[in-house]
């Protein structure tokens, strides 16, 4: 693992940069608070970017008709004024608390962060590559078969076989192409999601005999001691044949797991983090959970319901971390100070 | 109302009454028939509600759209009678349709 040296310390640490965690940027920016994000997609927006940027929302109050995309442009725009800093494509490993009001955080990619309060805003947790459905492939993971490129290099002078159909698995076709001894690409049908301009760079390559493009679907592995050595592919018409390779690569897309939230100490009920609805506060003084990761009797997984939350919480929050400040309620269409934070004074 | 009927991969049958409009999807959730997690909500953005429609019955539901195909990548067991259940309609068309719950969802 690499160690980035330096800590980066913040007022909040929100994990999740879903709907709820960008307008938690703003509720706690409201009152003061400067807050950092971590997503483990490469992009903000959360379920609304991954799952459905194109399709419509309807239940977002005052606005009738919005999609995923343009709900987290909009909340991008709307959270400016309060410079939050994101770090995406990378996911939280450890919380700890370290002190009132301090918490400290690690991740994947060995950061460290120390924040004055942690906000989970991490919807159905974390999105994590779908593992294909091929018996005993668990054992294969991370020795020879691969949800993701770290090193292109890795992969030199190895036979591989790329799973897929969709952008990842294309990308990742045409770049490892000329390092590879050898490459098949197996798709479960002809047609493909990815970019058509793509598809058609993998073809030309197919036709130019550099590498191969079978449909099927991979049954069954075989190898030793995590090292495969052939996949036992089906194809369409239920026959069965084989690929010799050293390596496979599987793109199926994301699929939510809820991951390493349930290593913090933060008490868990049936996956969701339970919490009061004054506070929106787990088990731990400081760890708020908001948006579809809590539970509270009557909790609708809604985003509108996530944006009332992360209101109330940015109070409790500042409460936690200032008890001797007085905190006076303000409307941002009256309040001068409200205004000047927001840049429109 | 029409009748849909569900068959887990123990085999284990479930027979609902679904309202006209509602999805097969939908119809499942709404009475409790495990097996169909639906994680986007129907918004054909995942491909955790698959089901397999019975061959008798293939014809009348019809095959998928573009953009279903593409989610179907996603699935779990792929077959050529693969569907998800969010992008069938319920019609009195469809009263009697029997369609199999794969052993997972993705």
């Amino acid at each position: 693992m690499l160690t980035k040296t330096e800590v980066i310390t913040t007022d909040a640490l929100i994990i999740g940069a879903g709907p709820v965690g960008l307008f938690a940027v703003f509720e706690l920016g409201l009152l003061d608070m400067k807050c950092h994000l971590i997503d483990i997609l490469d992009k903000v927006g959360g379920q609304c970017a991954e799952l459905y940027p194109e399709k419509p929302i309807y239940d977002i109050p005052g606005i009738p008709y919005i999609t995923g995309a343009g709900l987290t442009d909009a909340l991008m725009e709307q959270i400016k004024p309060f410079h939050p800093t994101f770090h995406l494509g990378e996911m939280v490993e450890t919380v700890e608390k370290i002190g009132d009001p301090k918490f400290r955080v690690t991740t994947d990619r060995g950061q460290v962060f120390e924040a004055k309060v942690i906000v989970i805003a991490a919807g159905g947790g974390s999105f994590q590559p779908k593992r294909p459905p091929i018996p005993g492939i668990e054992a294969y993971e991370s020795k020879s078969v691969y949800y993701a490129v770290r090193q292109m290099e890795a992969f030199r002078g190895k036979r591989l076989l790329i799973a897929g159909g969709g952008d990842s698995a294309l990308d990742w076709t045409l770049n490892l192409a000329p390092l590879a001894s050898h490459l098949t690409l197996l798709h479960r049908r002809q047609e493909f999601r990815a970019a058509p301009d793509s598809v058609n760079k993998m073809m030309k390559l197919v036709g130019e005999g550099k590498i191969d493009f079978v449909v099927g679907q991979v049954t069954a592995l075989e190898g030793a001691d995590g090292q495969v050595s052939k996949a036992i592919v089906k194809t369409n018409d239920g026959s069965n044949f084989e690929i010799a390779c050293d390596a496979i690569l599987p793109f199926f897309g994301l699929t939510m797991k809820l991951g390493p939230v349930a290593n913090w100490g933060v008490k868990l009920n049936d996956n969701l983090i339970p919490v009061d609805t004054e506070k929106f506060e787990s088990n731990i003084a400081g760890i708020f959970a908001v948006g579809d990761i809590n539970t509270y009797p009557g909790k609708l997984k809604l985003i509108l319901s996530g944006f009332h939350e992360v209101a109330l919480m940015s109070q409790k929050a500042h409460r936690y971390i200032y008890p001797d400040k007085r905190l006076v309620f303000q409307y941002t269409t009256s309040s001068t100070s409200l205004q000047k934070k927001l840049g429109v004074s | 109302m029409p009748k849909i009927t569900y068959i887990d991969a123990e085999g284990t049958e479930r027979a609902v009454d679904a309202e006209v409009g509602a999805t097969v999807m939908e119809s499942a959730i709404k009475n409790g028939v495990p097996g169909i997690e639906a994680e986007c909500g129907g918004a054909c953005a995942c491909a955790t509600c698959h089901v397999y429609v019975e061959e008798e019955w293939r014809e009348k539901v019809g095959g998928p759209s573009p953009m279903e195909e593409d989610m179907l990548d996603f699935g779990y067991d792929v077959r050529p009678n693969s569907r998800l259940s969010c992008q069938i309609k319920v019609t009195d068309a469809l009263d009697g349709l029997v369609v199999r719950i794969p052993e997972r969802q993705a």
